[in-house]
């Protein structure tokens, strides 16, 4: 909302303050003023002349005149392209060295072979609307050097206010002059109280079928308005400030009345009209051409303003063509009316034609004003259209305004300081409310306010005006905590252990393409967004390889060479349900609770590493994910993957990855990329990744609880040597493990320390070299336990894996 | 020599004499070592003058022992002074031969956290330490926890002020969370009363993404809900929330404004952490921070709308509450002096090295 402060001051006559300070006023009362726009404040040097005489140029493409204008001081030659304008015409004139809006400034200069020593300007020129080919020719009586600025009033500021939706009674000059008004503690005059004609018995015939759509109806008849009356300057000029294009007489009447109370108003052609107005909902399959030209096919839900010919308005959203008022309308009838919010605002939205009435009925009207509001247009058409104000028709169903009770000391105690039972009662009479009754005070909200709809509401008027500074600053004793929950913790030290490992942690919007998807193979199905920002991403991401994989392109071509990163993110799986939204007069019952949650898509938190360029390698991503197992007490068995006949049985390199396993069951994968992935995803060859399932990884780890500590020996150990050679096929994990079996609870660490392929292992074999350190937690071992612990290491081995002693 | 002459005190004075010449002369530790035998070694004039005590008449014996204890000592003293005169040279050499260019350390990947992800955790630790919890949900909600119980009404123009993203099936109900209100319904729902919880998480918007909008972007709200809960509780957890992230001393202030889940609701403004306010008074040093405003839009709040505590299962005559949010990703952006939100979001390695050191 635009609110010209000079179109404010004449409803506060008494508010003096400078525009700035009206501004943080309002600001401090809740108003959102996003900005203060001055106007017409750089224009200097325009002053009233009189054209004493024109000489036509000629040889020109365009007419143009050699004219010269005196100021009364000063005569002064002056090149105009204008012809609007005779001798003896007091014009706004710009004296060399003038400025203009824009900063636009004035000089003298050669131009048609003659000298021009100012300027005549134009209405545009100045910063007002009007034709803009032709010069602002002033009254006769404007006295002569007269400053222009001061006597056309150009300067003036404009307060651009954001309306929150629960605060209709903001968009008018009247709502926002009484907040002005309360804010420095002056007198308000009230607009919207005009006494309205009462109804004649030739009255126009109104109908009303949806009375809970439309609980006031007022139509006024006005005749005999002169088509070809302009809107006068200090009209044209209000609705510019407020960001209104200026139309016709009648138009502008109807917005200027809208701006400052608030009501929209809507003019019929009263001649196009057939018959009594009903206001009612669509029927089926019935349509409506719209001022805008847009055939609509109406919805049973549309209210419409109907008359015998049908639909010829979406009530309260925008009129129909027929009945348009147009520049030969001599008769109007004039709609005042008051909209249910909801309705309005279905409509508006169900045709995408959010409009100033439609802004103003969804977040609610005055209903009292609809006879004030159509008087007010009725008089400025009156006077400036030589009009003949007609009968007035008034459909009123209002229920009356709900009485609520607050106790005097409620809104206190929400403040957390006491307010005197007097400054309650003005700060609600502030705002409008009629307050009886002591306490509990009876308090009956003013009709602009149907916001004010329980005790939370006439509190927060009060604490506002009050101001929230006044407030008292006290930090709350919450109850002893018990601190971040275990997965919580547990994620944190997961994304630690991640950076730690030379990881940077990337965070990625969830929006993927389904080409992406399908170049990872697998099938996948994760839900869509049904109006995504992107028609290509539209899918959640069901893995954080696409978004991962993306970001390591994305560095590569940056021009980084090295790149490891990682994210932690939800993942979306599978498709959603549906559930019935439950209604809010209580918590859901545990059947529709279930309903709500069951209905949501499956999300668990994933951690996925990609790395590309020195630092890929297969096992870089695989021992990422094992040793962030680690970190949280897991232990993660890579298992290789079984590839397909085709050796494309995901994403990855079917000879170069691996399921991480835990307990034997999948908990993520991880390896190099398979190369045809790398070239779909224009991917450095060889970039490697992986994937877990984080949620799983820290719930066990959290559910594992603490561990039993181990026996520290302080005896010596045992180390020993053991090369074994078994088929190549067997993974080193099968034969660390039987190995481990084998030595039993003697082995305290056993680590490969080398693998060979040799023509000593033979065709298909290789070596595998593990050192086993063994050690008693009560003695020294001999070298005969030592031994029979090896050997039986060795046997377990080869039992399992045919694993044989290299010799 | 015979016995008694190597025991004259005029032998054992040149002995000593000799070996400590014999010490000074060698001039590394292999040659030291090799003057051992001369004049430490068993056969040296000391020790052979040791041995020739036993033959000296009794009465005799004592002062000839102390003698040559005197110069034995004498003698092994010098060795080692002279040994450990060598050996620290050839330390201090081998030092200087050693000695490394420091400024060339192995290169190590680097890793980083994401600033968001540690601003977030900074933000759940300040009120974890005031005995508050972190509560967490999902991203998809059913608009029930997005909407209907924060008092946003079927066709309220609110939810028109937040372009919500739907997820399919068409008509489930299913959107992405548009802000993390509906984690602050499931505690109150879930929970036990008093309710003391932050909820930090990812929230959607329908904007298209450009220098100061995302369609993803990082949200903490906080939630109390107790008996006698007051907006002054509300300011004094705010005030502490900006000492706390700000440096002591930061405020905030608020603004009447509307939100259909709070009653009454505020904007609230950090005091710019950078000028403390001094920009916005009159001759003040202009502020990059505050637009020399002085305060810094930072979030909204207000007290739990009685609306949102019936949905959720509350009696508003007993309990009262107070809940804010803010943006992380706007906080990020005006303490780093960061510009474009796309950085934020685009994974590159640099934007996360350059800010995501802090724990």
């Amino acid at each position: 909302m635009r609110v010209p402060v000079s179109w404010l001051r004449t409803l506060v006559p008494d508010l003096t303050a400078a525009a700035g300070d009206i501004a943080a006023a309002l600001v401090r009362a809740g108003l959102e003023v996003e900005q203060v726009h001055r106007v017409g404040h750089e224009i200097s040097g325009v002053v009233v002349g009189e054209v004493l005489d024109i000489e036509e140029l000629t040889g020109f493409k365009k007419p143009i005149r050699f004219c010269h204008v005196t100021t009364g001081t000063r005569v002064h030659d002056v090149v105009c392209g204008a012809v609007n304008f005779t001798a003896g015409d007091r014009v706004a004139f710009a004296t060399p060295g003038a400025v203009l809006p824009g900063g636009f400034r004035i000089a003298t200069r050669q131009t048609y072979g003659h000298t021009s020593d100012g300027m005549i300007c134009s209405a545009a020129e100045l910063g007002l609307s009007g034709d803009p080919s032709g010069i602002l020719v002033l009254p006769s009586d404007s006295p002569l050097g007269t400053d222009v600025v001061e006597l056309l009033a150009l300067r003036d500021e404009v307060l651009d206010i954001a309306v929150t939706p629960d605060r209709g009674y903001q968009l008018s000059v009247r709502g926002v002059a009484r907040e002005a008004a309360t804010a420095f503690g002056v007198a308000f005059s009230d607009p919207g109280l005009a006494e309205s004609a009462s109804a004649g018995s030739d009255a126009f015939v109104v109908r009303v079928d949806a009375p809970e759509a439309c609980d006031r109806y007022v139509a006024r008849v006005v005749t005999g308005v002169d088509p070809a009356a302009q809107s006068p300057a200090w009209l044209q000029r209000r609705l510019t400030l407020a960001g209104m294009r200026p139309i016709s007489l009648a138009v502008d009447v109807t917005n200027a009345v809208m701006l400052e109370l608030g009501q929209p108003l809507h003019a019929f052609d009263l001649d196009a009209l057939q018959g009594a107005i009903v206001v009612r909902r669509a029927a089926t399959g019935e349509r409506l051409v719209t001022l805008d030209g847009q055939d609509r096919a109406l919805d049973r839900g549309d209210l419409l303003i109907t008359d015998d010919s049908g639909p010829i308005a979406l009530a309260g959203v925008m009129g129909g063509g027929p009945t348009e008022v147009t520049a030969a309308t001599r008769s109007l009838l004039i709609e005042s009316a008051h909209f249910a919010p909801r309705s309005i605002a279905r409509t508006a939205r169900r045709h995408k034609l959010p409009s100033e009435a439609s802004r103003r009925y969804e977040r609610g009207v005055d209903p009292a004003l609809a006879a004030a509001a159509a008087e007010a247009a009725v008089r400025l058409l009156v006077e400036l259209a030589g009009a003949t104000a007609g009968p007035v028709t008034d459909v009123d169903t209002r229920p009356p305004q709900p009485v609520l009770a607050l106790p005097v000391a409620a809104p206190g105690r929400l403040a957390g300081r006491a307010y005197e039972p007097q400054v309650v009662r003005r700060r609600l009479e502030d705002v409008g409310c009629t307050v009886a009754g002591d306490d509990p005070l009876e308090v009956t909200p003013p009709t602009w306010r149907p916001d004010l709809t329980g005790r939370a509401e006439l509190i927060e008027e009060v604490l506002r005006l009050e101001g929230y500074d006044t407030i008292p600053v006290v930090l709350p004793t919450a109850p002893a905590g018990r601190g971040l929950t275990a997965e919580q913790r547990l994620r944190r030290v997961a994304s630690r252990m991640l950076a730690a490992g030379g990881f940077v942690e990337v965070v990625l919007p969830p929006f993927v393409s389904p080409e992406s998807l399908d170049a990872l193979g697998g099938a996948m199905h994760p839900p869509r967004v049904l109006n995504p920002l992107s028609a290509q991403e539209a899918l959640l991401r069901p893995t954080l390889l696409p978004g991962l994989l993306a970001a390591v392109a994305r560095n590569v071509s940056r021009g980084l060479v090295d790149v490891a990163v990682y994210e932690t993110g939800h993942v979306f799986v599978g498709p959603g349900g549906s559930a019935p939204t439950p209604g809010v007069e209580g918590p859901p019952t545990a059947a529709q609770r279930a309903a709500l949650d069951g209905a949501l898509p499956p999300q668990p938190r994933h951690v996925g590493v990609a790395l590309a360029g020195g630092p890929a390698s297969w096992d870089a991503a695989l021992g990422a994910l094992v040793e962030l197992g680690a970190a949280l007490g897991l232990s993660l068995r890579p298992r290789a993957v079984e590839a397909g006949p085709d050796l494309q049985p995901g994403p990855y390199h079917p000879g170069r990855s691996a399921e991480l396993l835990l307990d034997g069951g999948r908990v993520g994968i991880a390896g190099e990329l398979h190369p045809r992935v790398c070239v779909a995803l224009g991917l450095p060859t060889r970039t490697c990744a992986g994937e877990a399932n984080l949620d799983v990884l820290v719930s066990a780890a959290a559910a594992a609880g603490p561990q039993p500590a181990p026996v520290v020996s302080h005896f010596p150990p045992a180390s020993v040597d053991v090369a074994l050679v078994v088929g190549r096929d067997v993974p080193a994990a099968e034969v660390e493990a039987a190995l481990r079996e084998g030595a039993g609870e003697l082995l305290e660490a056993l680590h490969l320390f080398d693998v060979y392929t040799g023509a000593q292992t033979g065709e298909g074999r290789r070596s595998l070299a593990y050192t086993l350190r063994l050690r008693a937690g009560d003695r020294t071992l001999t070298d005969v336990e030592v031994l029979a612990a090896r050997d039986a290491a060795i046997t377990e081995a080869g039992r399992r894996t045919g694993a044989v002693l290299r010799s | 020599m015979s016995g008694p002459d190597l025991l004259a005190p005029e032998a054992l004075e040149r002995a000593r004499e000799q070996a400590l010449a014999a010490f000074i002369a060698a001039q590394s530790i292999e040659a030291l070592a090799a003057t051992r035998t001369a004049h430490i070694g068993d056969r040296s004039p000391v020790a052979r003058a040791r041995k020739a005590i036993g033959g000296l008449p009794g009465i005799e014996k004592a002062d000839a022992g102390k003698r040559v204890n005197v110069a034995a000592s004498a003698v092994q003293a010098a060795f080692e002074q002279r040994k450990q005169a060598l050996e620290l040279e050839r330390d201090q050499r081998v030092l200087l031969e050693e000695a490394v260019d420091v400024t060339i350390l192995p290169p190590r990947r680097r890793g980083a956290r994401h600033p968001l992800t540690t601003i977030s955790e900074r933000v759940a630790d300040v009120f974890v330490a005031m005995g508050w919890e972190v509560a967490e949900g999902p991203e998809v909600e059913h608009e029930w926890f997005n909407f209907d119980a924060l008092n946003f009404g079927g066709d309220h123009p609110a939810r028109e002020l937040q372009d919500t993203l739907f997820v399919e099936p068409a008509g489930s109900g299913l959107v992405l969370r548009t802000h993390t209100s509906p984690v602050q319904v499931r505690s109150m729902l879930d929970r036990e009363l008093p309710i003391y919880v932050i909820c930090p998480g990812r929230v959607y918007r329908a904007d298209a993404l450009d220098a100061t909008h995302s369609p993803v972007f990082a949200q903490v709200e906080g939630l109390c809900v107790d008996e006698g809960i007051t907006m002054a509780h509300l300011r004094g957890t705010l005030d502490h929330l900006a000492a706390a992230m700000f440096g002591q001393g930061t405020v905030t202030r608020l603004r009447p404004n509307y939100f259909p889940f709070t009653e009454p609701s505020a904007e609230m403004d950090l005091q710019c952490f950078a000028c403390r306010g001094a920009s916005a008074q009159p001759g003040g040093e202009p502020c990059r921070v505050c637009s020399s405003e002085g305060w810094i839009e930072w979030g909204g709040c207000g007290m739990v709308n009685p609306a949102v505590l019936v949905a959720c299962g509350i009696d508003p005559e007993r309990y009262s509450g107070f809940a804010f949010g803010v943006g992380l990703d706007r906080t990020l952006m005006f303490r780093h002096d960061l510009h474009d939100i796309r950085d934020i979001y685009e994974g590159d390695l640099r934007f996360t090295s350059a800010l995501g050191s802090e724990a």
